[in-house]
Parts: C-alpha cells; structure tokens; sequence
C-alpha cells in the first residue's frame, strides 16, 4: 500500500499540493479515497475473494470474536454480524459468507484510533460460515462463525406439530 | 436538496466515542426480480461510507450487495470529546450520495 | 399439500378459551391466563414482544435489531407526512403527545369500529385531500409516528353498549372461525399451537399481538400495518383476504385488541 495514499486517508483533503489540484477542478476530494475493490466483492468463491483482499495464509486467531451472532439467523436479510478483537494494529477487517454468490459482504479501514470492533446487519443466503479476515501490523488474521443462515421452508418440520 | 438519509447516534461510552449509524437506502442485490414486472431489479447499493470526526477521518467502510437494506453501522474509538462534531458520507453505485453531521452526546 | 391437510385435522380445537354469553371481561381474564398458565417463564407484560417474549435464541438478535431499529428512519417521515397534512393537523393537532392508544374505539354515531387508519382516511377524505393506502407506505409511516407518541401507553378498549359488544362478538366469532383450504382458524396457530414451529417459523402467542404495530418486518423490507398482516395470515391457511379496513378487520382488531387490555402499547416494532 503506498505511503502517500494512507496519508490522504487520514488528513484533511485540502493540504498542500493536494489542495491546488483539488482547488484546480483536476480533482475530486472523493478520488482521494482508495478505489471501492471492484475485484473482490465480485469474487464468486472464497478463494477468489481471500486471494483478492490478501486473506490467504491468514492465521487462526482467537483473540477474534464473533460477539451477539446468532447461531441460526431469524432472517437471511437481516442477520446482525457483530465482531470484537484485541489484536494490536488493526488497519482493515473483512467479513466474508462463505457460501454467499460473491462472499465478500464488506470491509472496514479502521484508523489506529479505532477500537477492533464493528457490527454489520447483512444477507445470508443460505447455511454458511461467516469469516472475518484481521489485517494487523502487515499479517492477517481469521476467524470463522458458523450460521444457519435462514430456513427454508421445510414441510417435514408439520410432523413435530402431529406428535404433540 | 435535503436527503436526510443517515440517522447518527454518536456517544461517549467508557471513555469513547461509540458510532452509530442507520441509512435509509435499498441496497438491491441486482439479483431480486420486480414482482410486478419480472425484470431483475438492478444492483444499487452503497458502496463507501465515511466517518469524519471533527474533519478528520476516522472510519472508512466498503459495502458489497450483501450488506442488508437500511443498512446499520457500529463501531467504536478513542481520542474524542463530547460535543465534538461526526459527520457520516456515502456514495452508492449510481452516483448518489448523502452526509449528515451529529455532535458527540 | 396433503402433508398439510394431515396437520390441518391433526389439530382439532374443541371450542376455544372462550364460552358463548360470557362477558368480554371474562373472555379476556381466561384468555390472558391462557398464555401465562402456558409460558410459565414469560411475564405477562412482555408478551408484548411476541415471539421473543417465549425464545431466547431469537431475543437476543431481535435485542441487537432494536437497539438501532430500522422504523426510526419511518417514524421521522411518519412525522413529515403529518406535518405537511392541514388537514391531519386540524383532526388530530394532539398527535405528538400520542393518540394512537385511544384506537380503536366503537364509534356509536357510525355505528362502527373505529380505527386509527379509518379515522384518518376519513380524515383526508372530507378535507379534500389524497387517502392513503391501507397496508404500507405513507399510512404505515404515519401510524408508526402515532404509535410511537403512544409507547408504553395502557391497551385500554371499551365496550360500552350493545353495538359495541355486537362487533366485539363478531370479531372474536372470526377469530375462532375456521376459514381457507386449510380450515384453521386463528386460535389454531396462535392459541392452540403458539410456541410450537410451523415450517421455519415459531407462532407466536396470540396475547399482545396487536401491540407493536404498524411493524417494520425483516421479510417485508419494510412497515406494514396489522390489517396488512391479518391479509397475510388469511393469505397463508389459502383463505380469500378481506379488505384492510373491512368491517371484518376492524371488528377482529377490535376483539384482538381487547383480549391484550391492561397490556402496553409498543409500537412501531421490528420482527423477523
């Protein structure tokens, strides 16, 4: 990751040589942003989507909590994903569905002042893991909750009602 | 033109600044189809959203289709006061885009 | 389909909680001693929240849902849709201080339940202005609006004469009256069978089910209103919906509301 693009990243947008471009019309202070990885999120497969946001040979982590997720999701459009870490240095945290069409569902750029935390509400497809990669100090981390993702509608579940 | 489409909800909380988020947006998947039509719903979704504190930026988020619709933010940092000012961004896949301000209460 | 119809007889409900000719009182102290004979560890006023109220698991992921819940962005443009009304102002100039709790009521001079989203059709209809739709959108946001001025309010409905018992009759009739393909009846998955699964989802109990509404359901995307859902229910045993506000909802509204009496309001709320 270049030097320079983490320094627009976290000062203001109208410093220095910077400023005049954006003073000229040349820029737009939205291009300063790096650009939303068009790459990753339409990676169709876990490997595609972990190669593409440098998730491979991530390490298993504990200090990775999957904190208040449920263990079968009420709803597929709604599921509240909510992740805890104390790792040091965290710059970025991923959070992939395995089993989604594209499994990248979003990514967080955490300043060092953030705390390991973030909390999503996201679909679900169907039964799948849920992967959250930790980039720290240049290694990545992971750790991995397992959903229901939501029911389908099962007909045989009626003979439960039939027993009682 | 007033959008009005991010609802903040920024405090202290143990010594830092908890940021909260709702945004009203449909986040299509481009998947779903249009129950009248039958024709698929085009993907629109946000794609970046930024959050400032006082100018400063402290968080920025990237959202795929899979981020739910009136999508929910959370998170939480340090090095701020009550009073101080938060200001939430985005921008969606067509273009659009919205920002709301809220004080630190 | 046949699996369905197994279940449909399986399920053969005497009667019902209620008796004929006994007082809407008594139906009502049978009725909520009902859910709490049968969900020992629920205390009677959180039945309110409906499923959760009986299910842990789904509790807590409801709990996360309304910490920050979806409707607030509705509640706000429920207000908007209220203050660029005239005429909403001029029927209703005490909605910020809540009036959603004193519907519905039995409106002796129509001869007729009155409900909320009635009253504000009607409303609009004699100022010369646009009426809403009944099941979501605009109406569903401005509901969500009174509903939330009226939050932690009392569910207090009254029967005050024998018109007003005729449609309180007529509702509990229709709540305990088997109807559609599958020939169930309400009570059957929300008396009967609450707590129990149907397919993928957990009936809930029929006692404060009316609390909450309008409610931004995950399914829906959005808010609905509780004829919205009442359509929806009759929708699911393959029965000819009514209209919302039909005679037939609102006296079943009525009846619904009545059993939940001393309950609190809690609308607008989120559920799966």
């Amino acid at each position: 990751m270049s030097m320079k693009r983490r320094t627009f990243l976290k000062g203001s947008l109208m410093t220095g040589a910077l400023g005049v471009a954006v003073g000229a019309g040349l820029l737009k202070p939205k291009t300063v942003l790096a650009a939303w990885p068009e790459a990753a999120f339409s990676a169709d497969t876990m490997d595609a989507a972990m190669s593409a946001i440098g998730g491979n040979g991530a390490a298993e982590s504990d200090q990775i909590k999957f904190v208040k997720t449920p263990e079968i999701a009420e709803n597929g459009n709604v599921v509240p994903i909510n992740i805890e870490s104390s790792i040091a240095g965290i710059e970025k945290i991923s959070v992939l569905v395995n089993n989604n069409p594209s499994p990248l569902a979003c990514q967080y750029h955490l300043t060092s002042n953030c705390d390991g935390y973030v909390a999503a509400r996201i679909k679900m497809r169907k039964t799948s893991d849920v992967t959250a990669i930790v980039k720290a100090g240049g290694k990545t981390f992971m750790a991995k909750k397992t959903d229901q993702g939501h029911h389908r509608r099962m007909w045989r579940l009626i003979s439960y009602v039939i027993v009682r | 033109m007033a959008k009005k489409t991010i609802k903040i909800r920024a405090k202290m909380s143990g010594g830092k600044a908890a940021v909260k988020a709702l945004v009203k947006h449909p986040m299509h998947t481009g998947l779903a189809k249009d129950k009248k039509t039958g024709e698929k719903i085009p993907a629109h979704f946000i794609k970046d959203i930024i959050c400032e504190h006082n100018g400063a930026k402290v968080m920025h988020a990237e959202w795929g289709v899979a981020v739910s619709k009136n999508p929910y933010l959370s998170f939480r940092f340090s090095g701020a006061n009550k009073g101080d000012t938060i200001k939430i961004s985005w921008t969606d896949n067509k273009g659009d885009s919205d920002s709301a301000e809220a004080k630190i209460g | 389909m046949r699996k369905l119809l197994c279940f449909a007889v399986a399920i053969g409900l005497a009667g019902g909680l209620t008796v004929a000719n006994a007082s809407p009182d008594d139906d009502k102290a049978a009725f909520q001693n009902y859910f709490t004979k049968k969900f020992p560890q629920t205390e009677k006023g959180d039945f309110i929240n409906g499923v959760y109220s009986i299910d842990a698991a789904s509790r807590e992921q409801w709990e996360t849902i309304e910490e920050f819940p979806p409707y607030e962005i509705d509640i706000e443009e429920g207000k908007g849709v209220y203050e660029k009304s005239a005429a909403l102002k001029q029927c209703f100039p005490d909605a910020d201080k809540g009036i959603a709790h004193n519907y519905p009521f039995f409106d002796n001079d129509k001869g007729q339940v009155m409900t909320l989203a009635l009253a504000i059709n009607n409303c609009l209809k004699a100022a010369g202005e646009k009426t809403l739709k009944y099941k979501k959108g605009k109406m569903a946001k401005l509901l969500a609006y009174m509903a939330y001025q009226s939050r932690g309010q009392k569910i207090d409905i009254k029967i005050a004469n024998d018109a007003a018992k005729a449609a309180y009759e007529d509702g509990k009739r229709f709540y305990y009256a088997r109807r559609g393909q599958l020939n169930m009846s309400c009570a059957h998955c929300h008396v009967d069978n609450s707590g129990m699964r149907i397919r993928a989802d957990l009936l809930s109990p029929a006692l404060g089910h009316v609390s909450h509404f309008p409610v931004y359901r995950s399914k829906w995307g959005g808010l609905g209103t509780l004829h919205r859902r009442f359509a929806g229910c009759n929708k699911q045993v393959r029965a000819k919906p009514f209209k919302a506000q039909s005679e037939e909802y609102r006296n079943l509204e009525y009846f619904l509301t009545y059993m939940s009496n001393g309950l609190d309001h809690n609308g607008p709320g989120a559920r799966k």
